[in-house]
C-alpha cells in the first residue's frame, strides 16, 4: 500500500514535469511569433518595411515626361540661368531643380518671376510645392543666388504630354509694391 | 452557511473522520481538500459574477437613453473591459475549476487531487488577482479602458491601471495553469482500477481536454501581456510602430490564445450538460464516443481559427478565407454534439426539473449562439458587422446562455451531493424562466441593433437605436436581478433545506452518484472502488 502510494506520487511528479515543460515551451512559441510573424509579412509581401520602401504609390512609373527649363528676364540686367537644360521625371514624382541669378547692376533690385508653360495647357499640371516665384527676391548690388524650385508633374497629365517647357521670367517689381 | 456544510460532513457514511476539517478561517486558509477547493471557488466566482454583473447594469443603465445620462465615458470604457476581464478570468474560468475540484476526484474513483497542496495555491493566488483588477478602479486614471483584448496601441498610453491589469492576467494565468497541471495528473494517474479512458463521464473528458487546451495557450497570453508590460517601461518595441513594432502582431498573439479561451469556457459546460441530460431524459448519453472525439476536434481546430477575429486588420484574402473556412468546419464537431444531445432525450422518460431547464435552455440557446457564430465566421459578412452589437449578442448567447446557463443547470444538479439538501424546485424553476425571459429580452435585441450598425463600447448612440436599447436595458435588470433568487435558493438549501435522497436524480449513473452517500463525506474514496 504504502509502496503503491510512493510509486504514484513519483509518476504525479513526473507527469507535472512533463506538463510544466509544454507550458514553458508554449511561452516560447509565444514569444517565437514575434520572429515569425516579421517572417511572414515579409513572405507574403504585406511587411511595414517594403511599403515605406516603395515610397509614393501616387507615382505613375509607366511613362515619363521632360520638363525643359528656360530662364529670361525682362528689361532687367540680371543673368539668369537654370542650372540643368532638362529634367525627366515620371508623373507624380517630386523633383528640385535649380536656378542662378546674378545683380549686375549697381544697385539693390526688387524683382519678381512669373512663370510660363509651353504648351499652356502643361500649366494646370505643374504642382509647385516650392518656388522663388512665391514672392519678390531682392539683390544686393553685385549678389548672386541660387534658387530652388520643388515640383512635380500631376499624375492627371494627359498621356500626350510628354515635353513641357517650363521658363520663368524675372520682371522689376513695381516701386511701392513689395 | 459553510459551517452548515461541515457539521453535515462530519456525521455521514463512510467518513470515520478521526481528522474531519479544523475550525473557523484557518480551516480554509489552509485545506487541500478538494471539495473545500471547490466550494471556495465556486462562491469566489459567484461574488465576481455579482461584480461583473453591476458593471454590466451600469452599462446598461447608461445605455437606456442616447446622450451621455449617468456615466463618464471614460469610466464607462472601462467598466465594458473589465466587466469583460471578471465574467472570462473571475466568473466562468473559476466556475468551472469549482466543478472540476469537486466532481473530478469523485468521478474517476480518487481520494483528492493529484497535488492537494498546489491546489490551495491555485485558489488562494485568485484573490490577490481579483484585488488588482477591480482594485484598479481606484487609481488615478481609472481602471483599464482598453476593451477586454487589451490592444495596444491604447492600452501602452493609460496609466499604472494597465501596470495592475496585467499583473492580474499574469496571476490568473499561474493559477490556471497550476490548476490545469493538477486535474490532467488527476486524471491520468489516479482514476479508480477499471476506470479506462472511455468510461470516464463525459464531463471529466471535456475537462481533460479543456485542461490540456489551458496548458497550450495560457502561457502565450502571459507572454503577450509581458511584451505590453515591457513596452510600457523597458524600452522595447513589440507593438509600438514608432519603434519599429506593429500593434496588429499584439492581435495575433492575443488570439491564439483567445480563441483556445472561448472553448476552454465552453467545453467543461458541454460535459455537465452531457451528464445532466441522460439523468433526466432516463437514457444513456447518445454516441459517447463521438461526444469524446468531437470535443477533441473542437479543441483541436480552435489553435487554427484565430484570425476570424481579426477580419478586417488586413490580411490577405487567402489568410482570411483559410481562417473563414477553418471556422465553418467547427460546426461540424458542434453540431455533432447538438445532435447527440437531442438523440439521448428522443423517446426518453423525461421530467424538467431545474438542471434539467437549464441545459434544455442551453442547447436552444446555444445554438442560435452558434449560428450567429457562423454569419460572423463569414469574412465578408463580418467586415461589416465587426465590432457591432451584433458580435456582443453572439459572444453573450454562447457565454450566458451557454457556460452560465451550464453553471447554474450543474449547481442544481450537484447541489443535492455536495449539501445532502435539496434545494427549493419551485424557486429553482423561477430562476430559471425568470433568466431565460430576461437573457432573451436582453440580448435578442442586439442583434437587431448590430445589423443596423450600432458599434459596442461606446457610451452613446444614434437616435434610431433608442427602442431596442431600452428593451434591452431592461431585459438586463430582469436577468440581474433573478440571480438574486438564484442566491437565495442556495443559501436556503444549504441551511434548511429538506434531506436529500442517495440519488435525488433516478437516472445519474456518475460514481458520486452510486459509490457515495449523501451529502459527500469530507473525505471519499480512500480507498479506490473497482469499476466493472
Amino acid at each position: 500500500m504504502n509502496a503503491r502510494a510512493d510509486d504514484l506520487q513519483v509518476r504525479n511528479r513526473q507527469m507535472m514535469g512533463k506538463l510544466l515543460v509544454v507550458a514553458v515551451g508554449m511561452l516560447g512559441f509565444g514569444f517565437a511569433m514575434v520572429p515569425m510573424y516579421r517572417q511572414i509579412c515579409e513572405a507574403i509581401g504585406i511587411s511595414q518595411q517594403r511599403v515605406v520602401a516603395s515610397g509614393n504609390t501616387q507615382v505613375d512609373t509607366s511613362r515619363e515626361v521632360t520638363v525643359e527649363l528656360l530662364a529670361s528676364s525682362a528689361g532687367l540686367p540680371w543673368t539668369f540661368e537654370a542650372l540643368d537644360r532638362n529634367v525627366k521625371l515620371h508623373p507624380g514624382q517630386v523633383t528640385t531643380v535649380r536656378y542662378r541669378v546674378v545683380n549686375t547692376l549697381g544697385r539693390p533690385v526688387t524683382a519678381h518671376a512669373v512663370m510660363n508653360t509651353a504648351p499652356a495647357l502643361a500649366q494646370r499640371y505643374i504642382e509647385k510645392q516650392a518656388c522663388f516665384c512665391f514672392s519678390n527676391q531682392t539683390l544686393q548690388a553685385g549678389e548672386s543666388r541660387e534658387m530652388p524650385v520643388v515640383f512635380y508633374v500631376s499624375p492627371k497629365a494627359p498621356e500626350d504630354l510628354t515635353t513641357i517647357s517650363l521658363s520663368y521670367t524675372f520682371f522689376e517689381a513695381l516701386k511701392g509694391r513689395t | 452557511m459553510s459551517h452548515a456544510t461541515t457539521a453535515h460532513d462530519h456525521g455521514h457514511g463512510e467518513a470515520h473522520d478521526h481528522h474531519g476539517p479544523p475550525a473557523g478561517f484557518t480551516r480554509w486558509m489552509y485545506t487541500t481538500n478538494h471539495k473545500d477547493i471547490g466550494t471556495m471557488y465556486l462562491w469566489f466566482s459567484f461574488t465576481m459574477f455579482l461584480m461583473g454583473g453591476m458593471m454590466a447594469l451600469l452599462i446598461r443603465a447608461e445605455l437606456f437613453k442616447p446622450g451621455l445620462q449617468l456615466l463618464d465615458p471614460q469610466f464607462f470604457n472601462s467598466l465594458t473591459t473589465v466587466h469583460g476581464l471578471v465574467m472570462v478570468f473571475g466568473a466562468i474560468m473559476p466556475a468551472f475549476v469549482g466543478f472540476a475540484n469537486w466532481l473530478i476526484p469523485m468521478q474517476v474513483g480518487a481520494a483528492d487531487m493529484a497535488f492537494p497542496r498546489m491546489n490551495n495555491w491555485s485558489f488562494w493566488l485568485l484573490i490577490p488577482a481579483a484585488l488588482l483588477l477591480v482594485g484598479s478602479f481606484f487609481v488615478p486614471g481609472g481602471a483599464a479602458a482598453s476593451g477586454w483584448t487589451l490592444y495596444p496601441p491604447l492600452i501602452i498610453q493609460q496609466g499604472m491601471s494597465i501596470d495592475m491589469t496585467i499583473l492580474a492576467v499574469h496571476i490568473l494565468g499561474a493559477s490556471s495553469i497550476m490548476g490545469s497541471i493538477n486535474i490532467v495528473t488527476t486524471i491520468l494517474n489516479m482514476r479508480a482500477p477499471g476506470m479506462t479512458l472511455m468510461k470516464m463521464p463525459l464531463f471529466v473528458w471535456t475537462w481533460l481536454i479543456t485542461a490540456y487546451l489551458l496548458i497550450a495557450v495560457m502561457p502565450v497570453l502571459a507572454g503577450a501581456v509581458t511584451m505590453l508590460l515591457t513596452d510600457r517601461h523597458f524600452g522595447t518595441s513589440f507593438f509600438n510602430a514608432a519603434g519599429g513594432g506593429d500593434p496588429t502582431m499584439f492581435l495575433h498573439i492575443f488570439w491564439f490564445f483567445g480563441h483556445p479561451e472561448v472553448y476552454i469556457m465552453i467545453l467543461p459546460a458541454f460535459g455537465i450538460v452531457s451528464q445532466i441530460i441522460p439523468a433526466f431524459a432516463r437514457k444513456p448519453l447518445f454516441g459517447y464516443a463521438s461526444m469524446v472525439y468531437a470535443t477533441a476536434s473542437i479543441a483541436i481546430l480552435s489553435f487554427v481559427v484565430w484570425g476570424h477575429h481579426m477580419f478586417t486588420v488586413g490580411m490577405p484574402a487567402a489568410g482570411n478565407l483559410f481562417f473563414m473556412y477553418a471556422t465553418i468546419l467547427i460546426a461540424v464537431p458542434t453540431g455533432v454534439k447538438i445532435f447527440n444531445w437531442i438523440s439521448t432525450m428522443w423517446r426518453g422518460s423525461m421530467t424538467f426539473e431545474t438542471p434539467m431547464l437549464f441545459s434544455l435552455g442551453f442547447i436552444f440557446l446555444f445554438t442560435i449562439g452558434g449560428f450567429s457564430g457562423l454569419v460572423l465566421a463569414l469574412a465578408p459578412v463580418d467586415i461589416t458587422l465587426h465590432n457591432t452589437y451584433y458580435v456582443v449578442a453572439h459572444f453573450h448567447y454562447v457565454l450566458v446562455s451557454g457556460a452560465l446557463f451550464a453553471i447554474f443547470g450543474g449547481i442544481y444538479f450537484w447541489l443535492p451531493k455536495w449539501t445532502g439538501h435539496m434545494y427549493n424546485e419551485g424557486m429553482g424553476k423561477l430562476h430559471f424562466w425568470a433568466s431565460m425571459v430576461g437573457f432573451n429580452i436582453a440580448f435578442f435585441p442586439q442583434h437587431f441593433l448590430g445589423l443596423a450598425g450600432m458599434p459596442r463600447r461606446i457610451p452613446d448612440y444614434a437616435l434610431q437605436f433608442t427602442e431596442w436599447n431600452a428593451i434591452s436595458t431592461v431585459g438586463a435588470f430582469i436577468f440581474g436581478f433573478s440571480q438574486l433568487i438564484f442566491l437565495y435558493n442556495v443559501i436556503a438549501c444549504i441551511r434548511s433545506g429538506k434531506a436529500a435522497e442517495q440519488k435525488p436524480w433516478e437516472a445519474a449513473d456518475s460514481l458520486e452518484w452510486t459509490h457515495l452517500p449523501t451529502p459527500a463525506p469530507y473525505h471519499t474514496f480512500e480507498t479506490a472502488p473497482v469499476i466493472k
